[in-house]
């Protein structure tokens, strides 16, 4: 198997406006990010010849990459829609690497974009997630949930508290505040979080992911090919998927994920090391979320996330700057997206807001996570 | 929120288990005795994990066969729902979902009740109690 470290590049990147878009739907969510991407490469859409999307949550049918190809005139050699969760922007960046590779594309785009902040004015059925029939009969039924039995057995095994929490929320705000495109831009301090209610204990409000509209696009390419189109190139370094479970009833681990072996792939990939990366884009559904994630990427030894994320060293200028663009928790959910096309525009150098701008960022790694705490990938991207 | 909607205006599904999936029939049925069951593999000896499934998730095996089982367990890990996603629970907050390791092996997804969400501990001992309605019986866990 040959190493495709450094190969491929992004070199098209798009995210709409988010937060509440009463003026779209799911559909038009979509378009409005293959226009903006398109256009931000340089190229029209007769251009793309690989197309991958996501499986809307609130519009499952047949797949929905063709149908949104064919909506802009595309007639792809390739396309897929994917279904893991806020592992999908990720995975679809690593399909369409392998697209390439295997000579089925040559110029791949991937739209992700979400309905979720405001009733959809055109209503699908909305996607099974599984295993409803075997929690929803005892009450269960939330993300949040899932994410407060880990939080819970986090706080058992390592003594970590809701106030450590806090700090993930907190940090995470500032970089909102410095993001035009941010939905929640008021500072918020360790006490907000604390007086935020309990919407699934241990977790808190102020714990919890936003529910946007909106979405984000990225076109995948040769490193070779790359150096045509107008922006400057970002590589993919390093790869990795681990998906360890599927129900919370079968979890080896709630402390530990899919993102250690993930991570561990990607890295081995890319020849680098944790200490190797200038900045980290977290999937931050909920605060636990970040704060295990970085723990199984290897920034911190297992446990010590409550130690690791305080004194600003996961701030814009501390020692590993997390979720710059202030993440799912205060910019905008689109599962991921906006991690994958945060990076790429820190790693351009030139586009986002100078406040909050990593100083020669050279490597970044993001990561996606989906389900029951179950699905998980991994993406390093470079400066090229 | 009303009875058919939930607060995003949708229309809510009746909060209900599949009775008649052809895995787990047998598995309600023998609830409806107040009998606890698992699968077992007649292979390798493994009991199976919930939900059931068709063959042994550790060896393929089809060949197994239904159990009781102690209807002991060990609170894995637990929350307090203090909002409710669905209008049947809206009466219920604050309410207990823990996590329920059985002496077995196999997980349930459950209740722990007779006890005050704020008193359930991980790693607490809790036995099993049947909750009857019209259609089904439900597994639920009592401190043991």
């Amino acid at each position: 198997m040959s190493n495709i470290s450094g190969k491929y590049a992004i070199v098209g990147v798009a995210e709409t406006k988010v937060g509440k878009r009463p003026d779209a739907s799911t559909h038009s969510l979509h378009l409005e990010c293959i226009k903006a991407c398109l256009d931000d490469a340089g190229i029209k859409a007769s251009d793309v010849d690989g197309f991958i999307t996501n499986q809307p949550l609130n519009d499952a049918h047949r797949s929905y990459a063709v149908r949104m190809a064919n909506m802009a005139r595309m007639q792809p050699n390739y396309a897929t829609d994917l279904a893991l969760g806020g592992a999908t922007p990720i995975a679809m960046v690593q399909n369409a690497v392998m697209a390439i590779e295997a000579g089925m594309a040559n110029t791949v785009l991937c739209v992700h974009a979400r309905k979720r902040g405001t009733p959809d004015p055109s209503p699908g059925n909305p996607i099974r997630h599984g295993d409803e029939h075997w929690e929803e009969p005892w009450g269960h039924f939330s993300a949040v949930a899932n994410h407060a039995f880990a939080a819970q057995r986090h706080m058992y095994e390592f003594g970590t508290s809701s106030e450590d929490l806090a700090h993930v929320a907190v940090a995470t705000r500032k970089h909102a505040c410095l993001n035009n495109n941010a939905t929640m831009r008021k500072p918020m301090t360790i006490a907000d979080h604390q007086a935020s209610r309990f919407i699934c204990e241990p977790l808190r409000l102020f714990d919890c992911a936003l529910e946007s509209d909106g979405g984000g696009a990225v076109i995948v390419t040769s490193a070779e090919r790359a150096r045509d189109f107008p922006k400057r190139p970002v590589a993919i370094l390093g790869m990795g998927q681990h998906h360890p479970h599927f129900s919370l009833m079968d979890a080896p681990s709630l402390t530990t994920l899919g993102g250690k072996k993930s991570s561990e792939l990607a890295y081995k990939m890319a020849g680098l090391v944790p200490k190797d990366m200038d900045f980290a884009e977290i999937y931050d559904c909920f605060t636990i979320t970040t704060m295990i994630t970085l723990e199984d990427y290897g920034f911190c030894k297992k446990g010590e996330g409550k130690d690791f994320v305080k004194n600003g060293r996961i701030e814009i200028g501390g020692e590993l700057p997390v979720n710059t663009h202030g993440g799912l928790l205060s910019q905008a959910h689109i599962e991921g997206m906006l991690h994958v096309t945060e990076a790429v525009r820190q790693l351009r150098g030139n586009e986002v807001e100078p406040e909050r701008q990593v100083k020669t960022a050279k490597a970044g790694i993001v990561s996606g996570h989906g389900g029951s705490l179950c699905m998980h990938a991994s993406l390093i991207l470079g400066a090229l | 929120m009303s009875d058919t909607s939930d607060n995003r205006g949708r229309p809510v599904r009746k909060v209900r288990p599949f009775l008649e999936e052809l895995e787990a029939k047998p598995f309600w049925a023998n609830l409806r005795e107040h009998k606890l069951t698992a699968q077992r593999c007649n292979a390798c000896g493994k009991y199976f994990t919930y939900p059931p499934q068709g063959s042994c998730p550790y060896c393929l095996s089809p060949d197994f066969t239904w159990v009781d089982l102690s209807g002991k367990g060990k609170v894995y890990s637990f929350v307090t729902y203090h909002r409710a996603w669905h209008p049947a629970y809206q009466d219920k907050v604050p309410y207990n979902v823990s996590l329920v390791d059985l002496a077995e092996g196999p997980r349930l997804i459950s209740n722990v009740v007779n006890c005050p969400p704020d008193q359930v501990k991980i790693g607490m001992n809790v036995e099993v109690v049947y909750e009857d309605n019209e259609e089904f019986t439900l597994p639920k866990f009592k401190p043991a």
